[in-house]
């Protein structure tokens, strides 16, 4: 998957966190991250949001995170959501079919 | 959960929003309801999807019945919902504003399909059938009896109602008809029966005239709108010490009446048929299912 355009999801509510992608011209993922927990929980983030990426098919995105309070999995829903937008493409349900 | 789990409430919680799908675990609900449909806008359908996906696969909430509610049948969205909302392996998914048994089955294919890719076992995922237009009513015998995955009938009353060009009114004799139709169908076809939302959030009293009037028609559950109206809901639907009681005694004065061969066995005076028999033995069914130590 190939992130072709600047794209978000996700909102600044409680409990959500907005993701917004864009394409990394140097190459590579580029993760930033703000949140009132990054103390605390940074590696964890950060391994979600690549985690996600990997699955979603990306090696070269800049993606960055405004987190207000999200668990793993919400960050992993949100950065799936923004990089099928980012790519403009929808995301394959079956893939981890084929990994099993 | 299975076939067996209590189906007394089932809160909505959309798609749309984290910290409505994180809260709704911590209510008293029997089934959760993650919201693909009408509380998701339109332009955020995909990251709906993504969100129920990943929170039913990686935070399932224990001891709740937990359940995806696709969009339309006829909708762009339907097929990557299904895609996705069978692998995250709810006990169910319910679509909304069946009208046919064709519809039903089509999307029982398209389920066992996805199931055999994703090497999920055949017909472990469960259907509930939203019954929300006169065509669904009139058709509700058929979409109970379309594929061995429903397990159950939703009456929407809102839309229904719309279809009929009806008004809507919290006695509810507008839907009177609808309401004992959908039991029928579900007695003939052996699944549950789930009563329309009262909507009003703020009425409490209307909600527990609502409900006493749907448990006494025969009702097995009802959908709820608004974490408040959980425990008016389920207390309804959890018999009572003294039905408990009486249910004990009808099956007692049953078995004392077979031990000693008599033809007609009475209580208090009167006589126990056959009726009265199966009312005791699904209250305390329901007592059991409820964790009522008896």
């Amino acid at each position: 998957m190939e992130i072709k355009k600047t794209a978000s999801a996700g909102t600044l509510e409680s409990s959500d966190v907005m993701v917004t992608v864009s394409p990394n011209p140097e190459g590579g993922l580029k993760v930033s991250i703000d949140s009132p927990v990054l103390a605390l929980y940074e590696e964890q983030m950060r391994k979600a949001v690549t985690d996600a990426a990997a699955d979603a098919g990306v090696k070269d995105a800049e993606i960055a995170l405004n987190d207000h309070g999200a668990i793993d999995c919400v960050i992993r829903a949100r950065v799936m959501a923004a990089l099928c937008r980012g790519a403009e493409e929808a995301y394959d349900w079956a893939k981890e079919d084929k990994e099993a | 959960m299975g076939k067996d789990a209590l189906k007394r409430t089932s809160l909505y919680a959309s798609g749309a929003s984290p910290v409505n799908l994180l809260q709704a675990r911590f209510y008293n609900e029997d089934c959760l309801v993650y919201d693909l449909e009408d509380s998701v806008p339109l332009a955020e359908k995909d990251a709906a999807r993504h969100l129920v996906y990943n929170l039913i696969k990686y935070q399932r909430p224990a001891g709740k019945y937990v359940i995806v509610r696709v969009n339309g049948i006829y909708s762009e969205y339907i097929d990557e919902d299904l895609e996705a909302a069978v692998r995250c392996r709810p006990d169910a998914i319910r679509i909304p504003k069946v009208e046919y048994a064709k519809e039903v089955k089509r999307i029982d294919e398209r389920i066992s399909e996805i199931e055999e890719a994703a090497g999920i076992e055949h017909g472990s995922i469960e259907l509930w059938c939203n019954i929300e237009s006169y065509l669904g009513v009139l058709n509700a015998q058929e979409i109970a009896t379309a594929s061995e995955r429903v397990v159950a009938l939703a009456l929407g009353a809102e839309d229904f109602t719309a279809s009929m060009r009806s008004t809507r009114t919290k006695a509810g004799a507008e839907i009177f008809y609808a309401r004992n139709a959908v039991l029928m169908a579900c007695r003939f076809a052996g699944v549950e029966a789930v009563d329309a939302v009262f909507s009003d959030i703020n009425d409490v009293e209307g909600l527990k005239n609502d409900v006493a009037l749907t448990k006494n028609l025969g009702f097995d559950g009802k959908t709820v709108v608004h974490p408040r109206q959980i425990d008016v809901v389920n207390a309804a639907f959890t018999p009572s010490a003294k039905e408990i009681r009486y249910a004990k005694r009808v099956l007692e004065a049953v078995e004392e009446g077979k031990r000693e061969h008599k033809g007609a066995v009475t209580l208090d005076g009167g006589m126990i048929d056959k009726p009265m028999e199966l009312r005791a033995r699904t209250t305390l069914a329901q007592a059991k299912a409820a964790g009522i130590e008896m």
